[in-house]
């Protein structure tokens, strides 16, 4: 992880480049509490997404960033403050939250990809089924998307026969089909092994460059100073600190970032 | 070969020596399988012996001194081996029972319907899976029960009072249309109580209502076809009937159950959870027992229930119960990860439960559902309790008729009895085994 790290602390960041809507809002938190019976896992988050925007979320294990990202889409209910994503609040209407999710992609840490399906029905599944595209389409699409993840040849195989970087490449290529909106990452290359990193971040990077608005829980901080606008910093349910990629790891303010960095840089 | 400087290069191979006389062929393989060790020597020789000793009378009844041929107990009267004359004499009832003799074809006409539907059902690359399944579940069922109980029912409607409407096919068929339209009525309640679209699930209850009613009037056309009541039917006739909707019925049905128990919804959770139990915590005698004698007691005067209906819901629901666990154990394989990603892609419910979960879990589920299959099989023989005659209890009704009376009589009907549930039930474990290799190897 290191070697990446430094690799890509030679590369210029792209964020600059990019053109990030001073106006248009993809997610906004505000207030957000959650529990989990006693247990207090987010406390007071307030966080607003612009379009366009790349978040890159760090913390040690148990801070809440998968609890944060996860009440984005929904997966996790919220219990107090307000949460709004491309307009529409989450709250129990079941309607909306299908809104939502239509909108919203989202990788996982262990893929999630379904193992009865081939890779190509993988990806077609959600755009015929949820947004009711005829089949000859999806499958045009989803070929479009397994080119750009670089592996259009394993369209038939099943995610089994795969390894550990191909599918998670399948992933994000199931998730683009449905033309999202906005896209989450939750440590997407921490299942994999080294040598599989680097293809699926390069993935994320390409993704970046289209100015996707992406909010992606990582310790790659090679890809965080490359490609991100901000990075936050959760301890303990809260955002602790957040900055620019430059100053977060040239001048953290907090002791506990501080920390946290000495671990994770070494 | 002979190119310069290849003289010494082999360009055959030495022909290979035989291999030790002691580690090939039968005597090498008994030697590794059956003569190993000491120990293995001697379970082998007292297993063997077993084997003789328990098997060797069998085929001395069965079939050296066993009667083929015969017209009546004359021939059997002195045997001491199985009378196949008399199951050769009887064979019809066993499988038709009290089924008219000239209406017998419209069962074999239904037999032969099944097999042909389900043969290609079963072979994994015929074509057409999704028709054929639709024709075993949708069409077939109604030739069945159209051609077996004769059709031409006469629906007369119950509800409405007689002094509004006299009885006929057409107060049905308002009653029909006022059930539907409550049904519509409190779906479009909860679809607005949920705040989920409701015309899709209009269009779905449209279909199923609609469907329905033709199946109702079909069943009421008189196709010319005399009527066969129940109480005629017998022999392997009522053990198919009842193990087939048994199975057809109780596998749906298990599947809702189980995603009921599973449901976060407590009241749907409780009721699932109370139905399984309740019906998992009485015998199926009980229950057949409960069907034909306390049911009609609970009804209302004049409303008739078939016996064979009643026995066939009560082993529907019997078996629901035992289904219901078989699939919430293969729903519970399935890792929340499946979940999530279809919820994340914005499947609802029951698109995820269908194309997701369920494909994965049944999988699972197959050498229990296959397991609850059997036993079901088996147990339509207690039918006989309530006074159904099915496969077991023609053969027993059978043996005791004074024209084919001996002492070997009741055990050659035992003996075939036990040899055709036996055919049956083999087979559906063999093919569940099959199936499970196929699921195995392509798939993970
Ligand atoms: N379903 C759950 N029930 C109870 N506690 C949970 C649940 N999921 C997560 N937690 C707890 O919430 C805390 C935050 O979890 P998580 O958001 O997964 O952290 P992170 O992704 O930062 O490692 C952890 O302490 C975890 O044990
Ligand atoms: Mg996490």
């Amino acid at each position: 992880m290191s070697d990446l790290s430094v690799a890509a602390e030679e590369l210029p960041p792209v964020a600059p480049a990019l053109t990030v809507s001073s106006t248009d809002v993809a997610v906004e938190m505000v207030d957000v509490n959650k529990w989990y019976g006693e247990f207090h896992v987010l406390r007071d988050i307030n966080l607003k997404v612009m379009r366009g925007e790349r978040i890159v979320i760090c913390g040690p294990s148990g801070s809440g960033k998968s609890t944060l990202i996860r009440c984005v889409n929904r997966l996790e209910e919220h219990q107090k403050g307000q949460i709004v994503v491309d307009g529409k609040e989450l709250t129990n209407d079941l309607r909306k939250i299908d809104e939502v999710r239509r909108e919203v992609g989202m990788v996982f840490q262990h893929f999630n990809l379904f193992p009865h399906l081939t890779i190509l029905e993988n990806c077609t599944l959600a755009p015929i089924n949820v947004r009711k595209m005829p089949k000859r389409e999806a499958e045009d699409i989803a070929m479009h998307y397994l080119n750009r993840v670089k592996i259009p040849e394993q369209a038939n195989k099943y995610p089994g026969q795969l390894s550990g970087g191909q599918q998670q490449r399948v992933a994000i290529a199931r998730s683009l089909c449905m033309n999202p909106r906005v896209m989450l990452f939750d440590e997407p290359t921490s299942a994999l092994d080294p040598e599989m990193i680097k293809e699926v971040l390069d993935v994320m990077v390409g993704l970046a460059l289209e100015g996707m608005t992406m909010i992606c829980v990582t310790h790659e901080m090679g890809f965080a100073r490359q490609v991100a606008n901000r990075v936050i910093f959760m301890d303990g349910g809260q955002i602790i600190e957040q900055n620019d990629p430059v100053s977060f790891f040239t001048n953290p303010q907090h002791e506990r970032t501080k920390l946290f960095l000495s671990q994770i840089l070494h | 070969m002979n190119k310069p400087g290849s003289a010494f290069v082999r360009d055959s191979l030495l022909p290979a020596r035989a291999p030790p006389p002691n580690s090939v062929g039968i005597v090498g393989w008994m030697r590794q399988n059956l003569f190993s060790t000491p120990l293995n020597s001697v379970m082998t020789v007292v297993i063997l012996v077993f084997i003789v000793w328990a098997v060797t009378p069998f085929f001395r009844f069965t079939l050296v001194n066993a009667v083929w041929t015969g017209e009546d107990r004359q021939a059997c009267a002195t045997a001491t081996g199985a009378c196949w004359a008399y199951v050769k004499a009887y064979l019809p009832q066993f499988i038709y029972g009290r089924y008219p003799i000239g209406e017998r074809w419209r069962v074999d006409v239904v037999f032969w319907t099944l097999v042909v539907g389900l043969i290609p059902m079963l072979i994994p690359r015929a074509p057409y899976k999704r028709l054929n399944a639709l024709f075993l579940l949708t069409v077939f069922p109604v030739i069945a029960y159209i051609l077996l109980t004769g059709g031409h029912h006469q629906f007369s409607g119950r509800w409405i009072p007689n002094s509004w409407m006299s009885p006929s096919p057409l107060r049905f068929a308002v009653e029909y249309a006022l059930v539907s339209a409550a049904v519509f009525g409190v779906s479009t309640l909860f679809s607005w109580m949920s705040g989920r679209p409701i015309t899709g699930s209009w269009r779905t209850l449209g279909f199923i209502l609609g469907a329905f009613a033709i199946v109702l009037a079909l069943v009421s056309l008189d196709f010319g076809l005399v009527p066969v009541e129940t109480a005629n039917w017998g022999g392997l006739l009522v053990t198919l009937v009842v193990a087939i909707t048994g199975m057809v019925a109780s596998l749906p049905l298990g599947i809702l159950l189980a995603l009921g128990r599973r449901s976060n919804m407590p009241v749907v959770k409780l009721a699932s959870t109370i139905f399984i139990e309740v019906w998992r915590g009485v015998p199926l005698i009980t229950v057949l027992f409960m069907a034909s004698v306390m049911l009609p007691l609970f009804l209302p005067d004049g409303v008739t229930f078939d016996k064979l209906l009643r026995a066939l819901i009560g082993v529907a629901l019997f078996n629901a119960a035992y289904m219901a666990e078989t699939i919430r154990g293969g729903l519970q394989a399935i890792p929340r990860g499946q979940y999530e990603g279809a919820q994340a892609l914005g499947l609802g419910y029951w698109q995820m439960m269908r194309m997701i979960v369920l494909p994965q879990s049944l999988r699972i589920s197959v050498p229990g559902i296959v397991g609850s299959f059997i036993s079901l099989f088996k147990d339509t023989t207690l039918v006989i309790i309530i006074g159904l005659y099915d496969f077991l209890g023609q053969i027993q009704a059978s043996a005791n008729d004074a024209k084919w009376a001996s002492p070997v009589t009741g055990l050659t009907g035992y003996i075939f009895a036990a040899m055709v549930f036996w055919a049956f039930c083999f087979s559906m474990s063999r093919y569940a085994a099959y199936t499970e290799r196929r699921l195995d190897r392509g798939r993970r």
